[in-house]
């Protein structure tokens, strides 16, 4: 019955979420610091996502939303767009991560460490941290170079996912978690301990102060303009997931997800394959971890633990592996869910505790829920929605359209050579 | 000087090492019957430390644990830990792992590790409230050494540790070898369904696996609070990992395999503790001991994957 109801359920109405926008948009503007509403402008991109109307409209709304009402209602406010610039850069995360995840079914745990990778290559650079290894007082570089640096960021992370791939993919399924997470936890200590014999990355004190991107003499350390960065490599990054995943290499590392022998037995190289899709969703975490250290003008290892791996993996698993939409969505909500909602209702608690209602022990803050939250989500999705929240669609190839189609007249493929060749035999 | 200290550091690898071995046992009990990794092991081994701690902690405060014989104290808090954690393991398998049976091989791995993030922070969240702390101080219940030799001493405790890790594998080898359960469980790691038809019912014998490998980590636990002091919610990941690496270097499913495993993997990381800092100019100290580990781990999975003692196996389409 549900589910009957569900596929007569064609959509949205368009001007449902027209004015969801528009109310929310409107609140925002005249209530500043309203929560509420700043979560309904941007759970108005999944409205929109589920609106009936052709997509074309849904991409204009969308870029609407994204790139001009929200800059123009929040973009005072320092706060929102931190938030929205912090989701934007889990979102493109979990679009990475779900190549890896979510096209070739590679199960990797390890994922901060190219994220690491990517900061550190900025970080090292950008600071007076490279003179520790480098000759010639070249360094500090300025804020401009922080453009070439993503280029930079992208293709260190390509190589270590390379690196790490090469020995790594060779053991598969529940062995490559383990593997990739061993993996990630040594970069991790690896990183965190680097301060001698070399000092490269300053070890457990981190580097600091990591210069803001410069374009044409203007400083983008605020959170606005790192939005727009962070929107930048987004759509950056959606199309090149987009294209990925309907291109020959996507549909080799679906083939691989479903079924590596039979995969290969097709004819795929299974390594080459596999690290194709290491390096390609390292090489987004690296892009995204030169955003972040710029952004966060410091690092150190403590940004880069097996939690952030498992945060990763819970928004790409909760959305819906393979999903793109899906991912965003799940991000979206996993960030929101940290950054927000558990620090709303930390705060919350802690009103009540001042004014003497409760007695709140501090390990008890809500702030510090992440553990419980991640593990209860992982395991009501694995039970309940192994596929997420919303699916990836299985691309149906209707057998009649091939048959109908106008290259079908005669036999396909291999088997048209055949008839061909029997047919000259006869003659 | 560096020879000197290879006694000593050679018997704090074998304490170490006894109790990856315990650990493993239960990684490899539910692998060997499953293929699955049952990732929240870690964790009940965890929980196993606190609930020992908890235990003695509530003995001493009532005031019984000062009259009380050390070996009948230990004892009292492993049964009861070994109880609780058995039922612990039982239940998680019967919530978060048994209505995946037959799902892809990532789904239940997914929520094994969910349940591993869970009990982490329940666990902190319950001595949050109980004791305002997370980290806890166990009543130590063994002092004094014993001098091996004369080159090496060993603290009492760590003896203990020994040899209760000794006896635990000499009884579950025993269980598995000789008894109807064991018989079953190896009939049902060696093909459930053929075991299935000789009346033996699966479901039974996987919740005996989780039973026996959830006590044997929770006792384990016991003894490493007891072995190291202080214990906090996040101890089990770590040794988790390690405890896994000893298995896989045995020969996951192979039960002495993994008892090996753990002894070896113990000592080699003692070994790296202590030497690759003097060998390496201290360019790369005892920091990296995680590193070698982990390291090992990936060397066996690459070169010999079924591991010291396992039998290598074919993939059948």
């Amino acid at each position: 019955m549900a589910n009957l109801v569900w596929k007569s359920f064609k959509g949205i109405p368009l001007y449902v979420t027209l004015i969801w926008i528009a109310v929310f948009s409107l609140l925002l503007h005249f209530l500043d610091k309203s929560v509420l509403s700043f979560l309904g402008i941007l759970s108005s991109i999944v409205l929109l996502y589920f609106t009936n109307t052709s997509n074309k409209i849904k991409l204009a709304i969308g870029a609407l939303v994204l790139i001009v009402i929200i800059p123009l209602v929040a973009g005072e406010n320092r706060y929102y767009m931190e938030v929205a610039s912090q989701v934007g850069i889990y979102v493109a995360m979990a679009l990475g991560l779900n190549i890896v995840v979510g096209f070739a079914g590679l199960l990797d745990l390890g994922y901060v460490a190219f994220f690491a990778a990517g900061a550190y290559a900025y970080a090292i650079f950008s600071t007076s941290q490279a003179n520790e290894f480098i000759a010639g007082n070249l360094f500090p570089l300025s804020g401009d170079w922080f453009w070439p640096f993503l280029i930079v960021g992208l293709i260190v992370a390509a190589i270590f996912g390379i690196l790490l791939g090469l020995p790594v993919l060779r053991v598969k399924g529940d062995y490559l978690a383990i593997v990739t997470l061993g993996f990630g936890e040594i970069i991790r200590i690896v990183f965190n301990n680097l301060d001698k014999p070399i000092n490269i990355t300053n070890g457990p004190q981190g580097i600091t102060p990591i210069p803001a991107p410069e374009l044409f003499g203007i400083k983008m350390g605020t959170p606005f303009y790192f939005y727009f960065i962070v929107l930048f490599i987004i759509a950056f990054i959606v199309l090149a997931n987009i294209r990925f995943e309907h291109s020959r290499l996507g549909r080799a590392w679906i083939a691989i997800r479903e079924d590596e022998l039979a995969a290969q037995s097709m004819g795929i190289s299974l390594l080459n394959t596999k690290l194709a899709a290491f390096a390609t969703g390292a090489s987004f975490a690296g892009v995204v971890g030169v955003i972040f250290a710029a952004k966060q003008t410091f690092i150190d290892p403590t940004s880069f633990t097996l939690m952030e791996s498992i945060g990763i993996l819970v928004m790409v698993i909760l959305g819906g592996s393979g999903s793109i939409p899906g991912v965003i969505l799940g991000a979206a909500f996993v960030t929101l869910l940290q950054v927000q909602l558990l620090k709303e209702f930390s705060n919350f608690l802690h009103s009540l505790q001042q004014s003497g209602i409760i007695n709140l022990p501090n390990q008890l803050d809500p702030s510090k829920f992440q553990r419980l939250v991640f593990g209860i989500m992982l395991i009501f999705v694995a039970l309940y929605r192994p596929n997420g929240l919303i699916p990836a669609k299985r691309k149906t190839n209707d057998l009649g359209a091939i048959k109908s189609s106008p290259f079908s007249s005669g036999k396909l493929g291999i088997l048209s050579k055949l008839s061909q060749s029997s047919s000259t035999k006869q003659s | 000087m560096l020879l000197s200290i290879l006694p000593q550091v050679l018997v704090d690898g074998l304490t170490l090492g006894f109790m990856y071995a315990v650990v493993a046992l239960g990684y490899t009990m539910v692998y060997g019957i499953l293929e699955f990794i049952n990732f929240a092991h870690g964790e009940i081994f965890m929980v196993g430390a606190f609930v020992g701690t908890e235990v003695l902690l509530i003995t001493d405060a009532i005031g019984a644990l000062e009259g009380m014989n050390p070996y009948v104290a230990l004892f009292m808090t492993l049964i009861i830990t070994m109880i609780l954690t058995g039922a612990l393991g039982v239940g998680i398998e019967r919530l978060a792992y048994r209505p995946l049976r037959g799902a892809p091989r990532l789904v239940p791995l997914i929520s094994a590790i969910g349940v591993s993030f869970l009990l982490q922070d329940v666990v902190r969240f319950t001595e949050a409230i109980a004791r305002n702390e997370f980290y806890l101080n166990t009543p130590v219940l063994f002092s004094g050494t014993v001098s091996v030799f004369g080159i090496a001493t060993i603290p009492i405790k760590g003896l203990v540790v020994i040899i209760l890790a000794i006896v635990l594998m000499i009884a579950l080898t025993l269980f598995i070898g000789k008894t109807k359960w064991g018989i079953a469980m190896r009939a049902v790691a060696l093909d459930p369904s053929t075991a299935s038809l000789m009346t033996i019912n699966v479901d039974k014998v996987i919740m005996l696996t989780f039973l026996i490998g959830s006590s044997l980590g929770g006792a384990t636990g016991v003894l490493f609070a007891q072995n190291y002091g202080t214990i906090d919610p996040y101890i089990g990941f770590i040794l988790g990992m390690k405890a896994f690496t000893a298995a896989v270097l045995g020969g996951i499913g192979n039960l002495r395999g993994a008892m090996v495993g753990g002894v070896l993997l113990g000592m080699l990381e003692s070994l790296a503790g202590a030497y690759m800092g003097p060998l390496t100019n201290q360019a790369f100290g005892a920091e990296y001991k995680d590193v070698f580990a982990f390291s090992i781990l990936i060397l066996v999975l690459l070169f010999k994957p079924e591991g010291l003692f396992g039998e290598a196996v074919k993939e059948k389409v």
